[in-house]
This record gives C-alpha cells, sequence and structure tokens, in this order.
C-alpha cells in the first residue's frame, strides 16, 4: 500500500486493479452495499420473498452440491441420499413459489420506477432462466418421471431447433447443463439483481393525490 | 392523455431516489434468519412428503410385460412406420418436422443425432448375435428383399399381431400367413430384449462410457408402456403432461402456462403445436422481461391500486403526519 501510494498519480491511474476498484466503489459504496438503514417504507410482508427467494437458492446450491458431491445414482439406493434429494426437490418448490410471489408484489409496486428497468429485467430474466434449470433437474433424476417429462419436452425442443444442442434424452448433457452451466447462469443473474438492488434501492410508494392535495391545502396555514 | 404521460414521468422521475425517513435495518442479520426459515420449512416437508423416485422402465421389462406391444413397436421401427422413423430433424430427413409460416427451424438445424429405426433398432442388435445360423440367414434374407416385399410382409406381419398371442416362454404366436423372415426376427429381437441385451446394445456408441439414452428412450416411446405408465400416474399431454410428476407431489407447477396451450385449440389440435406453442410462450416471455417498457400493462398497477395496501402503514403515517 505505502509503495502504491508512494508512486505519482499518473502511475497509479494506469493500473487496471485500481481502475476496477475505484470504478465498483464508486458505484457501490460499501455502506450502500451492506446498508444498515432502509427506507421507512419497507414495511409490508411482500419485502420478505425477495430474500425468501435468495435463501431457498442458498439451500438448493447446498443440498444440490451434496447430491452432486456422491454422483446422480446415490439417491436412489440410499436413505440419506434420497433425504438431500428431497431437500432439493422442496426447496426448489419453494424456490419458485416465493418468487412468483415476488414477482408479483415487484409489479404491483410498478418497481421499474425512477430508473429501476434494469433490476426487473434481471430478476424477470432469471425466472426465465430458472424453468430450464429446473426441467434440467427432472430429467437427471434417472427414474420414469425423467423418462417421460424428458420423452415428452423433446418435441417442443426439437421443433423449434434447440433439440440440435439440448437433447434432453442426452443424460450427460442434461446432467452437465444442471449442474453448471444453467446455475452459474441463474447465480450471475441474481448477483447482478442484487447488486441494482443495492445501487438504486427499493421504489418508493406512489404519491397519494389525496394526501398531496391536502398537504397543498395545509400549506397556507403552514405558511 | 398527454397530461397522463407527463403525470407518469414526474412519477417516474418522483421515485428515483428516497428522500424521507430510513430506519435502522441488518440485512446480514435478515439473510440468515431467512435461511433458517428456509431450510425448517423444507425440512418439515420433506419429513412429511419425502419425494418421488419411480423406477424406470427398461425395455427387458416391456418386453417382458408385453412382448405383442414390443414386437408391433419393432415391426413399425423395422419398417419406417414409427413416430421416430417418421420423425424427421434432429434424428432423419424423414419429414421436415413442425413449422410456423416459412419459420422451419427444426429443417433449418438439421440432422444432429441420426437415426435409422430399421438398422439402429432392429437389424444392428440381431446382427450382434451370435451362434443363430437361421438368424443370420434372416436378417439376410430380409436385407435382400425388395422394398415392397419387406414392405408386404411388414403389412402383413402387423396386422396378424392384432390377433397374436404370447406364450409362457415369452415368444408371441401370429397366425399362419406369408411373413418371409420377420417371424424369425421378430422372435429373436423379443429373445434378446427379454434378456436384457436390447437394453445394453441400444446405449452402445463409439466408446466404453456412456451417457446418451436417445436410442433406448425414443424406442421406448414409440410403444405403449411408458404412454401406459404415465396415464396411471396422470402425466400424458391431455393430463398436463410434464407439469406434473408422480405420485400426489406439485410437479413443475411454475409450467402451467406452458402446458394450458396444449389442452385448447387451436393448438390441441394442430401438428405443429410445439412450435406454435414454444412462439406463444416467446412472445409472452419477452414481454414479462419487458413489462416496464410496454404502455398499458406498466400502467396496470397504477389503476388497480394494490399498492395502497402493500404500503399502507407507510400511508398511514403519513397521513397522521400531515
Amino acid at each position: 500500500m505505502s509503495v502504491l501510494s508512494d508512486k505519482p498519480a499518473g502511475v497509479r491511474r494506469r493500473s487496471w486493479t485500481v481502475a476496477l476498484r475505484e470504478r465498483a466503489v464508486a458505484a457501490l459504496p460499501p455502506e450502500k452495499l451492506l446498508a444498515d438503514k432502509q427506507p421507512s417504507y419497507v414495511s409490508s410482508w411482500i419485502y420478505v420473498f425477495g430474500v425468501l427467494s435468495l435463501a431457498s437458492l442458498v439451500v438448493i446450491i447446498g443440498s444440490g452440491t451434496i447430491l452432486a458431491l456422491k454422483g446422480p445414482a446415490w439417491w436412489h439406493f440410499t436413505g440419506v441420499g434420497h433425504f438431500f434429494n428431497s431437500i432439493h426437490l422442496w426447496s426448489v418448490e419453494l424456490f419458485f413459489f416465493v418468487m412468483v410471489i415476488h414477482l408479483w408484489g415487484k409489479y404491483w409496486m410498478a418497481a421499474w420506477r425512477g430508473g429501476r428497468v434494469r433490476t426487473w429485467v434481471t430478476g424477470a430474466v432469471t425466472f426465465l432462466v430458472a424453468i430450464p434449470c429446473a426441467l434440467t433437474g427432472y430429467v437427471s433424476q434417472q427414474n420414469f418421471d425423467s423418462q417421460w417429462i424428458s420423452a415428452q419436452a423433446k418435441d417442443a425442443m426439437n421443433a423449434v431447433g434447440i433439440g440440435s444442442f439440448f437433447n434432453l434424452l442426452n443424460f450427460g448433457q442434461m446432467y452437465s447443463y444442471h449442474v453448471l452451466l444453467l446455475p452459474v447462469a441463474v447465480v450471475a443473474l441474481v448477483v447482478a439483481h442484487v447488486l441494482l438492488v443495492r445501487k438504486y434501492g427499493v421504489v418508493p410508494p406512489f404519491e397519494l393525490r389525496e394526501l398531496k392535495a391536502r398537504a397543498m391545502a395545509a400549506q397556507p396555514e403552514d405558511g | 392523455m398527454s397530461g397522463y404521460r407527463a403525470r407518469r414521468r414526474a412519477e417516474d422521475e418522483a421515485a428515483r431516489e428516497w428522500k424521507g425517513g430510513c430506519r435502522s435495518y441488518d440485512v446480514v442479520k435478515e439473510f440468515c434468519i431467512a435461511v433458517g426459515v428456509v431450510l425448517a420449512i423444507t425440512l418439515v416437508l420433506t419429513i412429511l412428503f419425502s419425494s418421488p423416485d419411480d423406477p424406470p422402465s427398461t425395455i427387458r421389462q416391456w418386453s417382458r410385460a408385453d412382448p405383442v406391444d414390443f414386437v408391433t413397436t419393432a415391426v413399425s421401427e423395422l419398417d419406417g412406420s414409427s413416430t421416430t422413423a417418421g420423425y424427421g430433424p434432429p434424428y432423419n430427413h424423414a419429414s421436415s418436422g413442425q413449422h410456423e409460416w416459412f419459420i422451419r427451424p427444426q429443417k433449418w438445424l438439421g440432422v444432429s443425432h441420426p437415426i435409422d429405426t430399421t438398422q439402429d433398432f432392429v437389424l444392428a442388435p440381431l446382427s450382434s448375435i451370435t451362434g443363430q445360423p437361421a438368424l443370420q440367414s434372416a436378417i439376410s434374407s430380409y436385407k435382400s428383399a425388395s422394398s415392397k416385399q419387406q414392405s408386404a410382409w411388414a403389412d402383413g406381419y402387423t396386422k396378424a399381431l392384432n390377433n397374436a398371442k404370447a406364450n409362457p416362454d415369452g415368444s408371441i404366436t401370429v397366425p399362419p400367413g406369408s411373413y418371409g423372415p420377420l417371424p424369425t426376427l421378430m422372435n429373436s429381437l423379443v429373445a434378446f430384449a427379454q434378456a436384457g441385451g436390447l437394453d445394453g446394445a441400444l446405449l452402445t456408441s463409439k466408446q466404453f462410457y456412456q451417457t446418451d439414452y436417445t436410442k433406448p428412450l425414443l424406442f421406448m416411446a414409440d410403444g405403449g408402456l411408458l404412454a401406459s405408465r404415465a396415464k396411471q400416474q396422470h402425466l400424458l399431454g391431455t393430463q398436463w403432461g410434464i407439469m406434473n410428476e408422480t405420485g400426489s407431489y406439485p410437479g413443475q407447477s411454475w409450467l402451467w402456462l406452458y402446458t394450458f396451450w396444449y389442452q385448447i385449440k387451436p393448438f390441441s389440435t394442430s401438428s405443429n403445436a410445439d412450435i406454435l406453442v414454444m412462439t406463444v410462450m416467446a412472445v409472452l416471455s419477452l414481454a414479462l422481461v419487458l413489462i416496464p417498457l410496454i404502455p398499458g400493462i406498466r400502467d396496470i398497477p397504477r389503476w388497480i391500486p394494490i399498492y395502497k395496501l402493500i404500503w399502507r402503514d407507510h400511508y398511514r403515517f403519513i397521513g397522521q403526519r400531515r
């Protein structure tokens, strides 16, 4: 640190690392990234569903990691494996349940107002990417559900040409999509979404016309 | 209308930054509590309901349980009349696949997983059986026959299969007729399948490790076993299909809108249902992402003031203060 600070300002500016750090801190200072205050209007149960979506994702990744460590066949033959598979299943069900409520809540708040369009877009795309992520999980189960779902759903993939590189009947390919490619996409989108929420904050309430009118009527008296 | 737009823009601008009061908040604590709550709920659901795991079907199982259906399917693979044989891309060139107006992505992306059902599902597995001169002779006889002759044998044999009987030893008997080498081929194939050989033969490729189940799954899907199990479990396309799963589990309920289109006309009766449904869903998905930019849809939250319920504490506080 002392060596860096000894160098002239021009030399320091040429550092990509310093430039990246300065841009990151300027965009999202630590006190904003991990804020210890929130606007007073954030007072409704609907706000809980955002963090519950994140928490469900943590449980999905945790249980999925254990299943991945033991291999795709483990859960069929052991009670412990089946237990972790059940946790994985129910956390996915919960994830979609709370995420849909979160999405509806944000819709009725018109949460894209005030320059928050990107926050909405990343959230909506996360929901859409999570769907094939779950589908690849269902077809990677190696049971009758996998056989039937893959045999049925392949027609939709083939009809739009996706089937040539997204073959639901190919267990190896689907397993790769499920444990790596799609989860990475979901996590990256969630990180972007959360950073945007931290940067721009949660959308303030609509101003009520009756309250505004009352305030304006009261102004001369106050004055 | 312009007044409305101006008011909306002003509201949008006013929502950029909150200049009102704040309260203390511990984001890390909130997140940890949320993880604990979700973990507790999933544990309760796991203990109460576990998860479904119906064993997969095998060709061995199918050929033993219903040898007539197995042989009927195998003959349709041999004469090219099965669903897979006539599927088109990505498996073969038998048709151009589904389309919407001039848009034919199935055809444009071509055959990426080539499957010749005659060869891959029937003749190649039979050719791998050694020590059966009569079988090898039947294969040669079938291959050297004209396609007209092959079709005549297959048609006659398929009709005869309607009156076929399954024998206690697993073989089948059809009424006498002129079927060429087909009885030999099919009895050998059913015996091979009942011993488990066909499950392995359809997985075999150029290397030792196998993870691609395209061939055995397509073969089984052409028969009646998977569909009959699916019907028992309410998983058929007409029963809201893939959004369900075995047992009484919620399944992929988030696919309800996708599955919904298959239940209504024109999708339910169209031969291009899949591409039509996928197009509708692509448009709706894009609309979901772009809601903030779509006039009308983005204004509904203003017109139906559910926000008054969401922020009722805030409005009550502001009202009292004023």
